[in-house]
């Protein structure tokens, strides 16, 4: 059987299959569905410091094989994720690794330093890249300075695993990340969503409250699998790759084209327990292949 | 009540169109597993995997659960490509559900009391399996149905076998002419009133038992993308000005919460 944990510098996953944020909720929401457990880990919800109701509905249109979405980053701020949430998730056998968002610098650190004590977290994922909210959010990670300035001062704050997510949203995503890495990112993951739109042609108006939102799910896959590549072939920090994952064969798509471990998101609504036929696919086509371990094939092209 | 979620796949069993507009589905677990409990008003995701441009699941309610057959029951409104390819579903074809979804009405402390049940469109869906739920706590419900037409009257038969039925029609051609709010059903006294339809008819409702003082509860269909309560799509404002999911947090809610 081949062996399938990687390492993102210090950080061991036992495979690598993560979720990504946003799609996944709190990991609990696909409890009946998924092995929590058997995950490389989970990344939850964008977490920022004051609570967030996010942008009005609607919020979701669907588009040919993919959807937008202009969630905004709801969710109820990092103490109650401390207080109410970090407690019930705490205990499964994988890594959380909780995505962090601000609305400007100060945001991010005190997000990270409110995080510092809990002990399960071992990593966060810096989200400079969310395309759904008016400050902050992509407007750093469209810039190498935007990009830098928020991953060094969070570095100064948290002393662990330092994953920095890149919107695609950019003319040159490898400078963007060589910036993140020069200012003590760990790793990188990409890619955040990319901006669209959808016009309601019977009702003359566009389908989301927003007008714009973020393109993800299938439709996405080769674009990320390009800028993975390019990513990969820029940085020397660990590359996590995600955008259109729906089985085994995409996953490794991701892996060959550089990435260390990969994330699935929208594939989550679709199949609530696509994350273990992932695992399982991975797995089937390297015993198939002769591979040993999965590391063999990061990179490969 | 908080069933476990399965994702199972179904075979159907039944296909009966309903005029050229609706269809009515009737599957069976493909392995013969047992239907888990299921709450009046909870619905299920349905998987439309032979449709180039169904990418993500369809919410549709549980019409009805037939649980001497083991067999669920789906009322489908063909709206856009999802729902027309699952209306013509063949006998025999196997399709991908998750259930149960979502809070249901609430009949927990209803016994003794007089219900009205209100349905228009597609909409009536839940109230079949519902009124039956009632019916088992001692309840005869009463019904009232509404529609754009006579054609548009989905399972009055099924209905009349449950409890008593009221019609409307916007043009006369089946009881009442009109919309349901000006159906002689309201003159009667209620203390509780369940409500599915398009919005401004739910809206209008709520708007008659707010005035009579009757409670009320309506069931929403926003669109959504996971079902589970994970992405966030599928939000409603609640009065209290948060933010809630329609898929975990409803579909149904007691109009008290609504800003509405
Ligand atoms: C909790 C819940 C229960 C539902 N129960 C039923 C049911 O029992 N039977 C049934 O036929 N339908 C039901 N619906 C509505 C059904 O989910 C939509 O009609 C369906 O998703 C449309 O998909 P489509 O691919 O056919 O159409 P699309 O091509 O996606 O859309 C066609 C048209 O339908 C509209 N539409 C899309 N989604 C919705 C929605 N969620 N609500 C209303 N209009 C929508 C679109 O704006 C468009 O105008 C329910 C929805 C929810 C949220
Ligand atoms: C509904 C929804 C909500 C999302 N929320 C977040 C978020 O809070 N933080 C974040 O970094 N990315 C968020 N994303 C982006 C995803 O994590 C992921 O980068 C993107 O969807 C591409 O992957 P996919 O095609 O596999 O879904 C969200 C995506 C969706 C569809
Ligand atoms: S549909 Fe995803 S949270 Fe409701």
């Amino acid at each position: 059987m081949v062996e399938l944990s990687v390492n993102l510098g210090e950080l061991k996953l036992k495979n690598p299959v993560l979720t990504a944020s946003g799609t996944f909720g709190y990991g609990e929401e696909y409890a009946d569905f998924v092995d929590l457990n058997r995950l490389g880990g989970f990344i939850v919800k964008g977490t920022t410091l004051e609570p967030r109701e996010g942008n009005d509905y609607p919020r979701m249109a669907e588009t040919p094989s993919g959807m937008l979405n202009a969630v905004g980053l709801q969710n109820k701020g990092v103490d109650y994720f401390i207080e109410h949430i970090y407690p019930r998730i705490c205990h499964y056998d994988t890594e959380v690794l909780v995505n962090v968002s601000g609305k400007c610098v100060e945001d991010y650190v005190k997000v990270c330093e409110k995080l510092a004590p809990l002990e399960k977290i071992n990593a966060i994922e810096v989200n400079i890249s969310c395309p759904n909210v008016k400050q902050g959010g992509m407007a750093y990670g469209t810039t190498c300075e935007g990009a830098a300035e928020v991953t060094s001062a969070v570095r100064k704050a948290w002393s662990r695993h330092l994953m920095v997510k890149l919107s695609p949203n950019v003319t040159s995503i490898a400078d963007i990340a060589r910036a993140v890495e020069d200012a003590g990112a760990d790793s990188v993951s990409l890619i955040n969503t990319l901006l669209g739109m959808a016009v309601d042609v019977e009702r003359r108006r566009p389908y989301l409250s927003t007008v714009t939102g973020g393109l993800s799910g299938a439709a996405v896959k080769p674009v990320a699998v390009r800028m993975v590549w390019q990513v990969a072939k820029a940085v020397s920090i660990p590359v996590v790759g995600l955008g259109g994952i729906m089985n085994g064969s995409d996953a490794l798509e991701f892996i060959m084209a550089g990435a260390r471990a990969i994330e699935v998101g929208t594939a989550n609504f679709i199949d609530p327990s696509v994350t273990m036929k992932i695992i399982d696919g991975i797995t089937e086509f390297c015993d198939r292949q002769g591979v040993k371990d999965i590391n063999e094939l990061v990179g490969i092209i | 009540m908080n069933s476990k979620k399965l994702m199972l796949d179904m075979t159907v069993t039944e296909n009966t169109p309903l005029g050229s507009l609706y269809g009515l589905l009737k599957l069976v677990p493909t392995d013969g597993s047992p239907l888990p409990d299921i709450a009046a008003g909870q619905f299920v995701q349905v998987e439309v995997s032979d449709s180039k441009t169904t990418y993500l699941r369809r919410p549709i309610s549980v019409n009805y659960v037939d649980y001497k057959e083991n067999r669920l029951w789906l009322l489908i409104r063909k709206a856009g490509e999802g729902t027309r390819h699952l209306a013509a579903a063949e006998v025999g074809k196997v399709i991908n559900v998750i259930l149960p979804l979502g809070r249901g009405f609430g009949i927990d402390n209803i016994s003794g009391k007089k219900v009205l049940l209100v349905g228009g469109g597609v909409g009536v869906a839940p109230l079949l399996y519902l009124g039956e739920k009632l019916k088992e706590k001692g309840i005869t419900p009463d019904f009232l149905l509404g529609a754009r037409s006579e054609k548009d009257l989905l399972q009055l038969d099924d209905f009349a076998k449950t409890g008593n039925v009221f019609t409307s029609t916007e043009d006369g051609s089946h009881g009442e002419k009109g919309l349901v709010t000006t159906n002689s059903a309201f003159d009667g006294a209620y203390d509780k009133i369940f409500c599915c339809g398009p919005m401004p008819m739910m809206k209008a409702v709520a708007a008659v038992a707010r005035k009579k003082g009757v409670e009320c509860e309506v069931s929403l269909e926003n669109k959504m993308a996971c079902g589970l309560g994970a992405c966030l799509c599928c939000v409603e404002k609640k009065n209290d000005g948060h933010n809630v999911c329609v898929c975990t947090d409803g579909p149904v809610f007691n109009i008290n919460e609504l800003p509405w």
